[in-house]
């Protein structure tokens, strides 16, 4: 490794390491000693605003108004011109086969609903089963370990995985190593096997990919929940004579579905805002394109900052349901407190 | 249902009657399904691993699996390859100088506000608060075309500001911060209310200002919540690829580990023992955080996820 460029930076990483901790602490600081200089009856009101200011300001600035900025642009051409909805036209035109359906197909269906069912399911499983074992701990741990790992790296795992090589050669990929156990022809995983580019399979591939990183995420929160139930209420169930497959059915489940609830609206935003994955695996290719990578393409390779800014809205409004269920159960929770 | 209660009911049965065989069956059903689980979950990672440390000829021509069984063949030429051409030197370098401002900024401006959200009053604090919890939801996807025309239009992008004798990566530390902010300043809002509010009385009466309060009581009692919220956004950031993408792009001389692996990924043709090693060299960090304070980062997700 190069360590010159260590020494090159020293400036910089001054900067980083001390700079920018000393700036925050001194603007905090500094304008607390000038409140402390303002009349008595003042402080009060003036005060929140320095310790909540910088936070307003800076969601303002990188959340709330380019998100109002977005919504404007997209009734708008890229010279600044208000054009109506015919950016939204443009992209949805062509049901069901163009790019901008196949993408909102993608997102909004595949990936929503079966990545969202796989996590879950996969994360419940695990939660009960390893809540019944003594060497839990370990197994959680190698379950959650892809949750560190960036999805670019797990996309370079998985390549390895899907890995395809013609009929009879020597298959260096996992998984066509076990279909060619079986006497099978190895398959592209990766490319449109599905009858009718309806793209299934590969579809599925990169889901499983996410689903892999994710579960441990799933595993660990349902785990929480489930250890939060009481061991009498169990205890009394058992009692009464129910078999485990009854319990889980009638006391378990009911009892931890507000959690898979609120893990599940978590997923929803994750699998609509997948772009990672699909980048890394197949760059969209082969009908996997969703609706992130579609609109970091269209400003990206077509520098069309209009046709971008009408997708983004397209992914806001598959999330505002999510977004207004999450506002509903915090005023809820704030009317307990 | 915990490990007792499972372990007391085994012992119900007599010894080699039917009850007690039907359970040591399902107990055994239960080992095989949670090792096999655990086997297919790491399956993957391992396969890698173990190709990063193949000769590249071998990579390419036979399956990991078959490295384990004699003649052993291992070799650091992958690694020792991708840390001479891949740039990925520059990369981790770049990787840290992006994650700790894009974490310390959010975590304390984030710390600022949250102390003001539980113990100030202010108008519409509520209210505020409340679209702090909407914009969890928000995809960062809505902010990127406004935000980076802005960045351009006022020179905040790489190429400028390295002229200027400043970081590069000062637009993508804002991005950073303001999306971290709403999580942050949620979670460590949540903690701070649950304070013992006759403490900060005390230390009024005591004639302690804002500031004592702020860094002698509330922050050192916020340690675990503090600890969790840096992980998290630590490994957020330095896992992230989209935002890099867009604020500082793919040039060799800004671009942190994700954007240069992905570029490897995307780039290389014959070069995938490249890649094998490149993949391991961008997990080290996380993995280590990761390892190392597993306890925060779990506790960061489920203050995270779960409301209430």
């Amino acid at each position: 490794m190069d360590f010159s460029v260590l020494l090159q930076d020293i400036p910089t990483l001054l900067v980083v390491i001390l700079g920018v901790p000393a700036l925050l602490v001194g603007y905090i600081v500094g304008a607390e000693f000038l409140v402390r200089r303002l009349p008595d009856k003042n402080r009060p009101q003036v005060r929140p605003w320095i310790w909540v200011g910088p936070a307003l300001a800076m969601v303002a600035a990188i959340l709330f108004i380019p998100a109002i900025a977005t919504f404007i642009q997209s009734f708008q051409d890229n010279h600044g011109n208000f054009v109506g909805f015919q950016n939204y036209q443009t992209q949805l035109s062509g049901f069901p086969s163009s790019g901008a359906w196949i993408a909102i197909r993608n997102s909004i269906i595949i990936w929503l609903v079966i990545y969202m069912i796989l996590v879950l399911t996969f994360g419940l499983t695990m939660a009960v089963l390893f809540d019944r074992i003594q060497y839990e701990t370990v197994v959680k741990s190698l379950i959650f370990m892809p949750m560190a790992i960036s999805s670019v790296a797990s996309g370079v795992i998985w390549k390895f995985m899907y890995w395809y090589q013609p009929v009879g050669a020597n298959q260096t990929g996992t998984l066509n190593a076990v279909v060619t156990f079986f006497h099978h022809d190895p398959v592209a995983w990766l490319q449109d096997q599905w009858p009718g580019g309806l793209a299934i399979l590969n579809n599925l591939a990169l889901i499983t990919v996410a689903t892999w990183g994710l579960t441990g995420f799933s595993m660990v929160i349902l785990s929480a929940a489930l250890k939060g139930i009481p061991g009498d209420l169990l205890e009394a169930a058992r009692v009464d004579g129910a078999g485990e497959i009854t319990i889980f059915r009638r006391v378990i489940f009911p009892l931890m579905m507000p959690t898979v609830v609120v893990v599940g609206t978590t997923l929803v935003i994750f699998a609509i805002k997948v772009f990672d994955v699909p980048y890394v695996m197949t760059n969209g290719n082969f009908n996997t394109d969703v609706l992130a990578l579609r609109m970091y393409n269209l400003l990206y390779l077509s520098h069309n900052n209009a046709a971008a800014a009408a997708v983004a809205i397209v992914l806001l409004i598959a999330v505002v349901p999510v977004l207004i269920f999450n506002l509903r159960q915090f005023r809820a929770v704030e009317a307990r407190r | 249902m915990s490990v007792a209660t499972a372990g007391r009911l085994e012992s119900t049965a007599a010894a080699w009657s039917l009850p007690w065989l039907a359970q040591r069956l399902q107990r055994s059903l239960l080992h095989i399904a949670v090792i096999g689980l655990t086997l297919v979950w790491i399956i993957p990672t391992l396969g890698l691993l173990i190709s990063s440390f193949r000769p590249s000829t071998q990579i390419l021509t036979t399956g990991w699996w078959t490295a384990v069984s004699p003649p052993l063949q291992f070799t650091l030429q992958n690694y020792q390859d991708m840390l001479s051409q891949s740039n990925m030197g520059t990369a981790i370098f770049n990787s840290f100088m992006v994650s700790i401002p894009s974490t310390v900024i959010p975590v304390t401006i984030a710390a600022f506000a949250a102390y003001a959200f539980a113990w100030m009053k202010f108008p519409f604090r509520d209210w505020i608060f409340l679209a702090f919890v909407g914009l969890l939801a928000v995809p960062l996807q809505l902010t990127f075309v406004p935000v980076l025309s802005f960045f351009v239009a006022h020179g905040i992008v790489p190429d400028n500001l390295t002229s200027l004798g400043l970081p590069p990566w000062i637009g993508l530390w804002l991005a950073h911060a303001g999306y971290g902010l709403p999580f942050s300043t949620y979670l460590l809002a949540n903690f701070f209310r649950q304070l013992p509010s006759d403490l900060f009385e005390s230390a009024e009466i005591d004639g302690a200002g804002t500031l004592t309060v702020f860094f002698r009581i509330v922050l050192p009692l916020s340690v675990p919540a503090l600890a969790s919220l840096i992980i998290f956004q630590f490994l957020w950031v330095w896992n992230d690829l989209l935002v890099a993408l867009i604020y500082v792009g793919g040039s060799v001389e800004v671009a942190p580990l994700t954007v240069n692996l992905a570029n490897l990924t995307n780039s290389l043709g014959q070069g995938y023992q490249l890649l094998t090693a490149a993949a391991f060299f961008s997990m080290v960090i996380p993995l280590a955080v990761f390892l190392s304070l597993q306890r925060y980062f779990v506790r960061g997700i489920l203050a995270g996820s779960v409301k209430g």
